[in-house]
């Protein structure tokens, strides 16, 4: 019997995002990258042109990943490939839309390629994720569309502390607009620079209407099951797997310790033994003349 | 009367979600040991591979199989419908075959009728959605979408490809609890 299909509601795009919830989603850069991700539990690979860590370090343009690369990673693995776009870069998000991929990081690890517009997301049929450092940002980017929000932290460092300042500024805001009446939230909404239906939405239900993911400087178990206590509903990890001295273990004990983030005993197992984990950048160094800046000023 | 939601990743907070508005407790199941006194569990949808990597880690599957044989009821959603078959828990007499519908970019909702549902057609969410590619004679078939089986149950255990609890319908998680008070019903005092 053939029935109706309605392809890329938003149920659609934001249900794949709550496919995902208490997962790891790796970045990747090669098809190898992403069986050694899927084989340790990965719910998803981020394919990349280059980790932040070596972005970081070798500077110049990041851009969308090479083709050829994002259909190898896609013919490696079963679990979803998402892959990252430039801030307003609508044409790259339209090659990755034709490339078939997953979702579309609209990411701003790479320089942002407008200074003034992201991508208008309502257009895809792609669903997409977006960072964000406040709630006001994240509801802006959900009001262009997108389906799927993730903190923005600091790319590349394997310093969390970004990450979790982020984190704390969305959750104690969504805690904040729970107790305000209609005429505060209008001022709210004012405040925050965001749409006031999606500021009442928030107010009324106490959680943002997509899943919330945590990104920008895992770097070890404890650090993923930091995040998802702090309100993290899964984590990204980027150059915290492949930076590391035992890539598959390190995965592998990131995955159990966000699925058990609340039992401190299982943290404590999967951290047993790793090696060493990526080297860290203080942010401090980064802000200082010549240290590279913060990448989370990205976008707007 | 609680029912377990196997949490070791994927939507189980919406299976929750929808569980609790009916009025059932539920409990989190990441460990054997969570599985001990449920009258009914949830395999919530997320990715497969993940959650088969999981229940060998926690030293699930056999824990599962034996709940499952014991009578208690099951309802598995997309993944939970794979995670039921032949190649994995071996509980239903089916072989998945895992996004079958394609990638995300072909991920759909459409009203399905299930056989024995009552009212409105149900609004269902599939996302990289698996079907059923082959099934044994004990399985019976409640929905197709094109030809392709999408909702099964065999006895206890009922599997379906898409995500009721995405729309918030709440019918299979009812078909879930009346089956949970039968069971608990029987328990001796």
């Amino acid at each position: 019997m053939d029935r109706v299909r309605d392809t890329a509601t938003f149920r659609v795009k934001a249900g794949l995002a709550e496919m995902l919830k208490g997962g790891v989603i790796m970045d990747v850069v090669t098809p190898e990258h992403a069986r050694v991700a899927e084989a340790a539990g990965a719910a998803a690979v981020m394919a990349l042109e280059r980790v932040p860590a070596d972005i970081r370090k070798v500077g110049g343009v990041a851009r969308m990943s090479d083709p050829s690369m994002i259909e190898g990673i896609q013919g490696a693995v079963t679990i979803p490939v998402m892959a990252s776009a430039r801030i307003g870069h609508f044409a790259e998000a339209h090659v990755l839309e034709a490339l078939e991929v997953d979702y579309i990081d609209e990411s701003e690890v790479p320089p942002p390629a407008d200074e003034a517009n992201h991508i208008d997301k309502w257009r895809f049929k792609v669903p997409f994720v977006c960072g964000a450092t406040n709630l006001g940002e994240a509801l802006r980017r959900l009001g262009e569309g997108a389906a799927m929000i993730r903190t923005k932290g600091e790319a590349g460092t394997g310093n969390v502390v970004e990450e979790v300042r982020h984190m704390r500024a969305i959750q104690g805001e969504i805690r904040r607009l729970g107790s305000l009446d209609e005429a505060e939230l209008a001022a709210a909404a004012k405040e925050l620079r965001a749409p006031l239906d999606l500021v009442r939405e928030v107010g009324e239900n106490g959680r943002l209407p997509v899943v919330n993911f945590s990104a920008g400087g895992i770097a070890t178990p404890a650090d993923a099951a930091l995040m998802m206590q702090l309100g993290a509903e899964g984590v990204f990890v980027g150059s915290g797997i492949f930076k590391s001295e035992d890539p598959e273990r390190t995965a592998a004990a990131i995955v159990e310790a966000t699925t058990h983030f609340d039992d401190p005993a299982r943290v404590a197992q999967a951290s047993h033994g790793l090696g060493a984990a990526m080297g860290g950048i203080e942010i401090a160094e980064l802000e200082a003349p010549g240290g590279g800046g913060l990448i989370q000023h990205r976008g707007w | 009367m609680i029912i377990g939601v196997l949490a070791l990743q994927g939507d189980f907070e919406a299976h929750a979600r929808v569980l609790e508005r009916l009025g059932a407790s539920t409990r989190i199941v990441r460990t054997p040991a969570d599985l001990h006194g449920i009258h009914g569990l949830v395999i919530p949808g997320g990715e497969s591979t993940t959650m088969t990597l999981g229940i060998e880690r926690e030293g699930l599957a056999e824990p599962l199989r034996e709940l499952a044989a014991e009578g208690t009821p099951v309802l598995g959603t997309c993944a939970g419908l794979i995670m039921l078959d032949r190649d994995h828990l071996g509980v239903l007499d089916v072989t998945a075959r895992r996004n079958a519908f394609g990638r995300q970019i072909a991920s759909f909702e459409a009203d399905v009728n299930l056989v024995g549902m009552n009212g409105s057609p149900l609004r269902a969410v599939f996302i990289r959605a698996p079907w059923v590619e082959e099934r044994g004679e004990e399985v019976e078939v409640l929905a197709e979408v094109e030809g392709r089986p999408v909702a099964v149950r065999q006895g206890n255990v009922l599997a379906v490809a898409f995500h009721p609890e995405i729309a918030g319908d709440g019918r299979l998680h009812s078909w879930l609890l009346e089956r949970a008070a039968e069971r608990q019903a029987k328990e001796p005092a």
